[in-house]
């Protein structure tokens, strides 16, 4: 009994050592003004994974969304009336929006915020974005 | 008998952990180094600070965001088996995104529907003089108009004219001016890539800047 309860110890310690949100991919956005409160799983959103397929200007410019993580106010209302992720998880250009866990996977109370960005990894956290925060 | 010992253990320290996460982060413990020679207090470890990625590029479940309990996590794609083949660069995605598209190695799409629309590609550099020993920057509107809109640039972020802007470098850290992208989604801010935007060395050393126009005629 002591022995594994050492190795759960163990085990859990590697866990902690992990840097968490470090590891995420560079601009990957995570979208939670309504997610949580609503009980679904926070959105993340994979640059990365979008800009293989469309430039910049097709969404920040054609779709009008805001150079902002969660400034967008998007709901389910609007992304089935064909806005925002709408315009395009529509069973049309991709997949449509029955699939809730492929947009809202992230780890259940992350805050929003886009990931790996240069203000995040100051070793100083003071830094803060001169902007007005989201909302 | 034993496993179930010990998924018990994790349990319990899951548990433990949930309720002393808060404590424990406001005041990280000292625990005691041994080297060879002495005990180094855990206050004084090589790398107090520096926070390296252990990993790039990591896979979905495993990236610390996505909820590995989520069935749909386990669909998407890990950034890595779309990498394959394209042009690598030391930050960011570790991707050279500029260069994949130039070798034609990917075609996003300019327009929603519509594969076969061409970008609106401008070929204008503007160098803006740096009052400090850094090379001077010089912004290249042909990588930028391939990706962006004019209007994604003018006239919120940037006035259309040489020098009407107020840029420097405070700024860009904190996300204004080019850092409203550069350490956001487009190449971040970081010592490898210091030398992207700060490219036109001093009048010493002096190269021809970037573009076709200003390559033909150097001194325009
Ligand atoms: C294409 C991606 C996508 C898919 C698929 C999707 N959502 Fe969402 N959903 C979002 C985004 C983005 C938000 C905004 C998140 C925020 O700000 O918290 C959101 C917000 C929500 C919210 C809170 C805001 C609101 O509108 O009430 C709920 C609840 C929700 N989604 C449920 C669902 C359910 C249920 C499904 C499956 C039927 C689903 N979503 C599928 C992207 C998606
Ligand atoms: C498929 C659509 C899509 C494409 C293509 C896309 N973006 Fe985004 N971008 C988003 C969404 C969605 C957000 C988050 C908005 C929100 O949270 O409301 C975002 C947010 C941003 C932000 C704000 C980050 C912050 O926290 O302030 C920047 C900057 C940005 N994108 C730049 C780019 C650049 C540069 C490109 C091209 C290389 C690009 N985006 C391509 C959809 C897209
Ligand atoms: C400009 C069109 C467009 C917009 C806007 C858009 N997407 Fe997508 N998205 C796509 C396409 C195309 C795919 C690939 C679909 C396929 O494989 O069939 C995709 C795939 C995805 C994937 C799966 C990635 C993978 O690993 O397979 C996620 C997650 C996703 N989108 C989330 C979102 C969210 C969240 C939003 C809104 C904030 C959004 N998308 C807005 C076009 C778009
Ligand atoms: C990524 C942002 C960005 C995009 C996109 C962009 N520009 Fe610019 N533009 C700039 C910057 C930065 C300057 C320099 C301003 C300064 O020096 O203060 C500039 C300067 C200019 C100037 C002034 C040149 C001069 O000699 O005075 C013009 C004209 C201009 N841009 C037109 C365009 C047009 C047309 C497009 C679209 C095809 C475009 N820009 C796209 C950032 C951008
Ligand atoms: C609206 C977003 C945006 C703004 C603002 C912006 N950039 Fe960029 N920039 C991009 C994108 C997207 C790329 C394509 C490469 C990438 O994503 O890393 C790029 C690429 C570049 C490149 C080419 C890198 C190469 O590999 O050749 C340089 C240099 C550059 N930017 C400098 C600047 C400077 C200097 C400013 C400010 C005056 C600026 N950018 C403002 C989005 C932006
Ligand atoms: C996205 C492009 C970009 C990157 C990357 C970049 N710079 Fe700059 N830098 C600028 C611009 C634009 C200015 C303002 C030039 C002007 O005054 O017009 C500037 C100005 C400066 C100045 C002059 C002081 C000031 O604040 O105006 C210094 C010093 C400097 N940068 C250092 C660096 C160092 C060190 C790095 C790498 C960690 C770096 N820069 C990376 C764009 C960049």
């Amino acid at each position: 009994m002591f022995k594994s309860a050492m190795i759960g110890l163990l085990s859990m310690f590697a866990v902690l050592m992990l840097p968490q949100a470090a590891q995420a991919e560079y601009a990957d956005v995570v979208i939670n003004n309504y997610a949580d409160a609503a009980g679904m799983r926070p959105v993340v959103f994979p640059h990365w994974y979008h800009r293989i397929r469309f430039r910049c200007k097709v969404c920040h410019a054609d779709l009008g969304f805001k150079f902002k993580a969660g400034g967008n106010k998007i709901t389910m209302a609007n992304i089935i009336d064909g806005k925002f992720c709408g315009a395009c998880h529509n069973g049309e250009i991709s997949w449509s929006v029955e699939n809730c866990g492929m947009c809202h996977s992230g780890v259940p109370g992350m805050p929003t915020q886009i990931h790996g960005s240069t203000v995040q990894r100051l070793v100083a956290p003071t830094y803060k974005s001169l902007d007005k925060p989201a909302k | 008998m034993k496993i179930k010992h010990f998924f018990l253990s994790v349990l319990a320290m899951t548990v433990l952990l949930a309720v002393g996460f808060n404590a424990q982060a406001a005041q990280a413990p000292l625990k005691e180094v041994k080297s060879a020679k002495g005990n180094v207090s855990g206050a004084n470890v090589f790398n107090r600070l520096l926070k390296k990625d252990t990993q790039r590029n990591a896979a979905p479940a495993e990236d610390g965001i996505h909820d590995p309990a989520n069935d749909g996590t386990h669909v998407l794609q890990p950034p890595l088996i779309a990498y394959d083949g394209l042009p690598t660069s030391e930050f960011g995605n570790y991707v050279d995104w500029v260069k994949s598209l130039d070798d034609g190695l990917l075609k996003p799409r300019y327009d929603l529907f519509d594969p076969t629309v061409e970008p609106l590609v401008m070929d204008l550099d503007i160098v803006r003089e740096v009052k400090a020993s850094m090379p001077d920057v010089v912004f290249p509107h042909k990588p930028h108009t391939q990706w962006l809109h004019c209007s994604n640039c003018h006239p919120k972020i940037f006035i259309p004219q040489r020098k009407a802007n107020v840029m420097s470098m405070s700024a860009i850290l904190l996300g204004q001016k080019c850092g409203v992208c550069h350490g956001k989604v487009s190449f971040p801010v970081t010592t490898a890539s210091c030398t992207k935007c700060h490219s036109k060395p001093k009048a010493a050393d002096w190269k021809p800047p970037k573009s076709e126009a200003s390559l033909q005629n150097p001194w325009r």
